[in-house]
């Protein structure tokens, strides 16, 4: 028999886990803004795929208000840099509320202000776009010169992301303060190291932003140094698609194993692994410019040396992947080899949308390889392979784990459940993009090796046998990117009734605890001060020379072209 | 810390590969040859037509150097001068390109002749072209609308076959 005081002690005990286990209502306001924009910009960033594809397909023509590379560039800044840092922003502002604890109401307000900043330079580029004065796609390419509001807005939506990003690492400093000497909750351990490479990375796009591009789109200076903006880009540019990767990967290691009834297989690798991008992310950039003119090869090998080694925390992390489910699977008793294979909750969309991004990760990041192969990159630079390449990553392992992860983290953030009907539809959608993708990106990457080039529009190049060698390869990537629009419309409608019609309930936001008696974490891999010095060191020993070199070397600067 | 034996072994075999992989790159480039575009040589983009060798382009039969043939190739928004090139299989190639404007690509579809030409920068690349066929070259950099209709012709002939 249960005695008042127990039941009193016991509904005490399970409302302060509820408070542990839940995100705070207020966090979780700030996280859902963060995401639901992040939707939009996937209903929207979908839909202008959808036109390029059918527009490459030779079927199609666009009506006469809408200039392809418009489109393109859509669908690069939509996808490209707002659905990531909008739904990194709004992950990790609940992940780290969920695991370091509620924010303060100042840290809230930072974060606010940070959302507000960057939905302010979105609306302001989205303008500029719009009214077709910024078609120069999301990498730039001076000396095509857009408006400067275009740069501007995307310059407030880095900021934005930053200001949110440090009321992150607050409320993580803050739980350190709390708590000397313990390991720290690996969840938001992992948001602030990925925040710390988003900083450091972003300053080299800052810098072209602010000192190249907007007072020369302004008028105030009349001409730009080309290379030495595009390198500043690529400086910026690669660290990115880590910034991309690293919260699927806080999704790989951290919700997953609990999704299947498991334990993280170990923190310490965990760590090690997010040290290592945070060290090895940003100084590959010039893999992006072996091609280019003005650069010295040494320079262009030793980046590439670095790039490679960045694939070994990529290399850990499919260990540890592998290790849980096969340990998970023998738990439940799974005999041979493969047996374990069969024991995983397949029926589960918080398991089977990631578990089909690492899948796909694993050609992707194969064919980064090749791309990142110095000499190797010559037959693929700039052909439709490495759009093939970037859809598997970031478009399929990266995007499929965030679409798995929002069907349950916004209805635990809004106090609804992810029904039954909901997860059958989650997984609709993850089988459709699998389809489509396969499609779609191997007809990419096959056209792309046969020259195929890359952001073009449909054209038949004066008859080439080769041009119409490529041309029926689009039309193959147009029925992958039918199918793809059909997931994305799903995706819309899940989001939609999660966000606003699915019953009221609770959602679990599922964190795994490490494995019982696993040793301690090595307190060196909690040290940010010598991570963070060891990361400026190799940036400053990567790209000290070559860009002293660019600099010295810089012909006559480029006045600006607008030709669209 | 701890690390399980199999991991180990995963990643002495995934490291191993990663190094072999460069070692076969590094030897191919340094000691082979085989690098990408590195070209060093500065130009005013403004006066390209006024500058040796893109005041005259086309192909060029030349003695005494490494390579049977010189390519000058200029860029502008949208189209490549000479629109067709016309070499013998087998020719030892030097192709030299710039931009009178913008950024755009030269990429010879179908082989690694593929370069960035940026205005101010001279690109180069010298090749041997050992197989007969018709090449598009394409501008596979975006440089404006008329982006996807830059285009020029290479056509590496067999002349036993046309006698």
């Amino acid at each position: 028999m249960t005695t008042t005081k127990e039941t009193v002690q016991s509904t005490a005990t399970s409302s302060l886990k509820k408070q542990l286990e839940f995100v705070d209502k207020k966090d979780g306001k700030l996280a859902l803004a963060y995401i639901y924009v992040a939707f939009i910009a996937v209903f929207l960033g979908g839909t202008a795929g959808l036109l390029q594809v059918l527009v490459r397909s030779g079927k199609f023509e666009l009506p006469s208000f809408l200039n392809y590379y418009q489109v393109l560039t859509v669908h690069g800044v939509l996808l490209g840099l707002v659905l990531t840092t909008f739904f990194i922003m709004g992950f990790q502002t609940a992940a780290v509320s969920r695991t370091s604890g509620t924010f303060t109401n100042k840290q809230r307000t930072i974060g606010w202000v940070g959302f507000w900043l960057a939905t302010i330079g979105l609306v302001a580029a989205a303008a500029m776009v719009l009214t077709n004065q910024a078609s120069v796609l999301y990498t730039f390419y001076a000396p095509l010169k857009a408006h400067w509001v275009f740069y501007l807005g995307l310059a407030l939506v880095v900021v934005g992301s930053w200001i949110t990003g440090l009321a992150q690492a607050m409320r993580f400093v803050q739980w350190r303060k709390e708590h000397k000497g313990q390991s720290t909750p690996l969840l938001s351990f992992m948001a602030v190291v990925n925040n710390l490479l988003w900083f450091i990375a972003t300053l080299g796009v800052a810098i072209e932003v602010l000192f190249q591009l907007i007072p020369w789109s302004m008028g105030l200076v009349e001409r730009v140094d080309v290379l030495l903006s595009r390198t500043l880009f690529w400086y910026f540019g690669h660290a990115l698609v880590y910034f991309w990767l690293l919260p699927a990967y806080m999704v790989w290691y951290v919700v997953i194993p609990k999704v299947i009834g498991g334990k993280i297989f170990s923190e310490s690798l965990a760590k090690l692994a997010f040290m290592l991008f945070l060290i090895l992310s940003v100084p590959v950039g010039l893999h992006h410019q072996f091609t280019e003119p003005g650069i010295d090869p040494l320079w262009k090998f030793i980046q590439t040396v670095l790039t490679f080694f960045v694939v070994v925390p990529s290399l850990m992390t499919a260990f540890s992947m592998f290790a849980t489910f096969e340990m998970r699977g023998r738990e439940l008793g799974a005999k041979g080899v493969f047996g374990w294979f069969k024991k995983l909750p397949w029926s589960d969309s918080r398991f089977l949308l990631p578990f089909i991004g690492m899948v796909a990760f694993i050609p992707g990041g194969a064919g980064g390889i090749v791309n990142a192969s110095y000499q190797m990159n010559e037959l693929v630079h700039n052909t439709i392979w490495v759009t093939g390449h970037f859809h598997l990553t970031v478009a399929t392992a990266v995007a499929l784990t965030f679409f798995g992860t929002a069907f349950w983290l916004i209805p635990h953030l809004n106090g609804r459940k992810l029904t039954k009907r909901a997860n059958s539809m989650a997984n609709c959608a993850g089988i459709l993009w699998a389809i489509g993708m396969t499609i779609m990106s191997s007809a990419m990457h096959i056209a792309g090796l046969l020259g195929a080039p890359r952001r073009s529009a449909y054209s038949e190049y004066g008859g080439s046998e080769q041009a119409a060698e490529w041309i029926s390869y689009q039309i193959t990537q147009a029925i992958g990117g039918s199918i793809l629009f059909i997931a994305i419309l799903v995706i819309t409608g899940l989001i939609i009734y999660l966000g606003f019609f699915a019953p009221k309930g609770e959602e679990e936001f599922p964190v795994a605890e490490v494995a019982p008696g696993a040793e301690k974490v090595p307190a060196a891999l909690e040290n940010f001060k010598l991570w963070g010095i060891i990361m400026i060191a190799v940036i400053i020993f990567a790209y000290t020379i070559p860009i002293i070199d660019i600099i010295q070397n810089s012909p006559l600067g480029s006045i600006g072209y607008k030709l669209w | 810390m701890e690390i399980h034996k199999y991991e180990k072994w995963w990643m002495i075999f995934g490291t191993g590969t990663l190094i072999v992989f460069l070692i076969i790159l590094g030897v191919s480039a340094f000691h082979g040859g085989t690098h990408p575009n590195n070209s060093k040589w500065t130009i005013n983009y403004e006066n390209v037509d006024q500058i040796e060798p893109f005041n005259n382009p086309g192909l060029h039969k030349v003695e005494g150097k490494d390579w049977d043939y010189e390519v000058v190739l200029v860029a502008q928004a949208f189209a490549y001068n000479p629109t067709e090139i016309e070499i013998p299989v087998g020719s030892k190639v030097r192709f030299i390109a710039t931009t009178k404007d913008v950024i755009h690509g030269l990429e010879v579809a179908g082989t690694n002749i593929n370069m960035m030409l940026e205005p101010g920068y001279v690109s180069e690349k010298i090749t041997t072209l050992d197989k007969a066929g018709t090449y598009t070259i394409v501008c596979n950099e975006y440089c404006g609308t008329g982006h996807a209709l830059m285009y020029s012709t290479l056509k590496v002939v067999d002349n036993n076959d046309n006698n």
